[in-house]
Parts: structure tokens; sequence; C-alpha cells
């Protein structure tokens, strides 16, 4: 077995490691935490894996990793062939990544939170927190907007990365929270260009391309 | 909008795992803020005024009612079979009125697209005729004789089956469906859900299963049945109009909703109109 992954089927902190995993074609173990009712993140058994309590969990072997934006950088490293997924070789568009990696931290503190608020009754400053939420949506959107007009459509480069798929959930999830996606067309654009890529895994809230699809040729 | 039905309903407000971590809970039921604190066998639900309302713990939820001569609290018979794994899955909310969360829950045509790969799939979408009856001795709504295949109708299921169903719905925002249940084929699988009406336009939805299933870990059950829900939540948050329309003029049924029309017709001649749209626009 490649890795566990100690997951909750709603995070969309988990929810990267999978998509990440699907993409990359690498099998793995899941083990179901029962986040919500049963808050078992803040049990015993998982605060002594991981003191800060939180989802995901990645083991392997005796490596434990707890923050997502490093499991996603284990898991190009190791897996990926082509070694698109977290360039190395590139300094600036590395560091770039590593920049949206950031963001894409800060976004799970903002739409993440209101998200958990609407849909969980998650405790938060319902305000304070959409008004970060949709500032954090805005960043995202103008960036996006920049890339269409040097020619791009991802984060960082002319492929997608890692980066892509750190901002990807949280950005696709903000419905979820009554924060619609009408405003902003590079993000639409880019979620589209996201659920299009070979592998594409879904999870609730976010559907796979075809259903969307008005029409169909055959 | 009136109340004057619904208040009569004993509605979930809280689950078990709140009261036992200690937590009190700040809700609304009707449009009206409610506290419920105490313990999960001393439960305490009082109005912003102070004014204690009934509260009883049932099927590891706390309930309570505002009206003053409320109707019994249905009766789930499964809840007394102890071999049963008994799991509330927690509340979701979500912006729509709570009987499209009721109707949702009765309908068995979105499967295949909106449950891909778990509770239906293409091609398998023809929904076969069933039987839909208001059972007047009992007042409740009964949906029999459904057949459906499914991929995976439950953690339990290691292969797809052609899953039998029955619907049931002793209240208009609790309804419980009877599943053919893989590890045990002359059972029932029991799911219920528990529709706590916040607003005419919000709720929270309780779902909870009575389940024979002795091998999946706990928290497998928990996430099946939340991936299921949470599926439904964005389609339910889409639908136009939000409430739910009792004129048929408003929304044209097809064979595959007769549980809807059912539904809607004992509504409506109940007078339980909260959350409904009662006449065309």
């Amino acid at each position: 077995m490649t890795f566990k992954l100690y997951n909750y089927v709603l995070s969309g902190n988990c929810y990267k490691i999978r998509l990440m995993a699907a993409l990359l074609d690498v099998a793995y173990e899941t083990i179901a935490v029962d986040f919500y009712p049963g808050f078992e993140h803040r049990s015993p058994g998982i605060l002594a894996l991981n003191p800060a309590g939180t989802l995901p969990v990645l083991t392997s072997g005796d490596m434990v990793l707890t923050e997502t934006q490093a499991m996603l950088t284990w898991l190009a490293l190791t897996y990926d062939v082509t070694g698109t997924w977290y360039p190395v070789d590139d300094p600036e568009r590395l560091a770039t990544i590593t920049e949206w990696l950031g963001f894409a931290g800060r976004l799970s503190q903002s739409a993440g939170l209101a998200r958990l608020h609407d849909m969980l009754n998650w405790p938060a400053d319902e305000k304070a927190v959409k008004a970060a939420a949709i500032s954090d949506l805005r960043t995202l959107e103008l960036h996006l907007n920049d890339r269409v007009l040097e020619g791009g459509l991802w984060i960082a480069g002319d492929g997608p990365t890692i980066a892509d798929i750190a901002c990807f959930p949280y950005t696709a999830l903000s419905p979820d929270a009554g924060l619609e996606h009408d405003g902003y067309p590079a993000i639409r654009n880019w979620l589209y260009a996201v659920r299009a890529l070979p592998g594409f895994v879904a999870m609730p809230g976010i559907h796979y391309l075809h259903d969307l699809k008005e029409t169909s040729g055959d | 909008m009136s109340t004057e039905y619904a208040r009569n309903d004993w509605y979930v407000v809280a689950d078990v795992n709140q009261l036992a971590a200690g937590q009190v809970v700040e809700t609304r039921l009707l449009g009206q803020p409610l506290r419920v604190s105490g313990s999960p066998d001393a439960p305490l639900v009082t109005t912003a005024d102070g004014t204690a309302l009934p509260a009883q713990l049932r099927y590891d939820h706390i309930w309570t009612s505002p009206g003053a001569d409320p109707r019994p609290l249905p009766d789930i018979a499964e809840a007394a079979e102890r071999d049963r794994t008994f799991v509330p899955c927690g509340g979701v909310r979500v912006r729509c009125s709570p009987l499209r969360a009721v109707e949702n829950f009765l309908d068995i045509a979105h499967f295949p697209f909106v449950h891909t790969g778990i509770l239906g799939e293409e091609p398998h979408t023809e929904v076969a005729p069933y039987k839909v009856e208001i059972r007047e001795d009992v007042d409740e709504v009964w949906a029999t004789q459904i057949g459906f295949h499914q991929p995976q109708a439950a953690k339990s299921a290691t292969e797809a089956i052609e899953t039998r169903y029955e619907y049931r719905v002793p209240a208009p925002t609790t309804a419980v469906l009877y599943k053919t249940c893989p590890p045990k084929p002359e059972a029932w699988d029991v799911i219920a859900i528990f529709v706590q009406p916040l607003a005419e336009n919000e709720c929270i939805a309780w779902p909870w299963m009575a389940l024979y299933d002795e091998v999946t870990p706990y928290a497998d059950l928990v996430q099946f049945q939340q991936e299921i829900f949470l599926q439904d939540r964005s389609i339910l948050e889409n639908q136009k109009p939000t409430l739910l329309p009792l004129d048929p003029r408003l929304e044209i049924p097809t064979r595959c909703d007769l549980t809807s029309v059912v539904y809607r017709r004992w509504l409506k001649r109940k007078g339980a109109t909260y959350g409904a749209l009662t006449t065309a626009a």
C-alpha cells in the first residue's frame, strides 16, 4: 500500500488529497474519521497522530503528515512521473506555486469556514468570515484573469500544478456558503478546466463535468 | 404563512452528540429562537423569553413542540430492535423549504443522476410503477412496491442489487424509508429524515439510520449517509420556487413523482402549509 489517508468525506482539505491521488492514478487506503457529528478528530487516537486535531492526516511507513499542502508536495514528488505537478527545476514557478499554497491555507479559513458554518452550523463570525471569503475569491479571480490575458489558464505556468489542486476545493464549494460564482468568470473558467482533467473525481457539492452539459453529442 | 398546523408537530432541535458533549445549542424553530441545553436524558428547551417547551429524547435526537396540543411523535418500531446499529448522522443546514427536503428524500428518479454509482447509475434510470396511498387509519402517506437497481445500496452491499423500498411519511417533516438490508435480505434497513424547520425557506435535516450491519466501522456508516445527503444539498438549494408548490398549476409532475403528488395532496388537505406555496402566482 502506498499511503493511508485519515479521511472525512465532506472535508475540502481531505478532497485535495483524494483528487491529487486520483489525478496521479495512485491507489491508497482510507480510514474514515467521524469529524461530524462525532468530533472524532479530537479523540485521543487521532490526537496522538496529529496533536493539532485537524484532518486529513496522511501516513506512509513511519512518515506522518498533517499539513495538506505538505501532502500535495509529497504526492507530486513521489508519484508524478511527469514532474509537472511540482516543477522543482523552475525556481520562479515553484515560488509562485508556494505563494498559492499559502493562499489555499487562507482560503480554508475563509471560504472553508464559511461553508462549515452554513452547512454544519460550525461556530464562526459569519459576517467577518464571508467578507474574508469574498476578498479571497476576488484575489483569485484577478490572478486568473491576468493569466487569461497572458494566454494562460492555470495558477502558475502552462499546466496544472499542486497550487491549482490546493485552491480548487474551497473555491468550487463556496456556493455551499451562499457565495455563488456568478461574479467570477475567470474562476468559473478555471473550475471547468480542473474538472476536465483526466482522472478527475467529484465530491458532494462538486459535480462531474458531464452533469452540467446541456446537450450530448452521442 | 401559517404555523397553525405546524406548531403542534414534534421537531428535532439537537442530537444526542451535542448534549453529551455539554453543548448549549442556540437554534431556531418555525422562525423563533430556541435554546437547547441539559443532558441527553434530561434535555431542556427554552424560548427567548425563558419559557420551557416540552422536550424528549427519541431516536438519538432531542425533540420539542411549540404547540399547546401536540400530535403524538411518530413511532418508529424498529428503534426498539436493540441488535440494530443506530446512527444519528448530524444536522445539515439547507436553504430550502423543510417540505422540499422531505420531498427530495421521497424521490427515486434522481438517484442515477445525483447519487451516481451509489444509489443509481445510467442506463438503469427507469422508475417502474409503484403504489402510493394515504392510509386513513394512521393518517400517513405510504409508497410501496418500489424496486430500483442500485450499485451500492448500503455500505454493507458488496455488489449491485435490485433494492426494494417502502416510504412512509408519518408527519409533514418526518419521513422514513425501509430498504433491502444487503447482509440480511429478510429484514429492512431503516433510514429516516427528521427535518427541523428554521423558517419557511430554511431547515436543518437530521438523517438517522437503524441498520443491520455488524461489519462496517461506525464512521464509514455516518459518512456514507452524509455523502449521499450532501449530494442532494446543492440541488435542493437551487430548486425554484423555494417553497413547495401545493397548487398543481405551479409544477407539472410525471408518473414517477407519484409519492410527491400524494404527499402534496396530503399536506394541502391537512392545511400543513408552513413552507408551501398554496396558490399559483
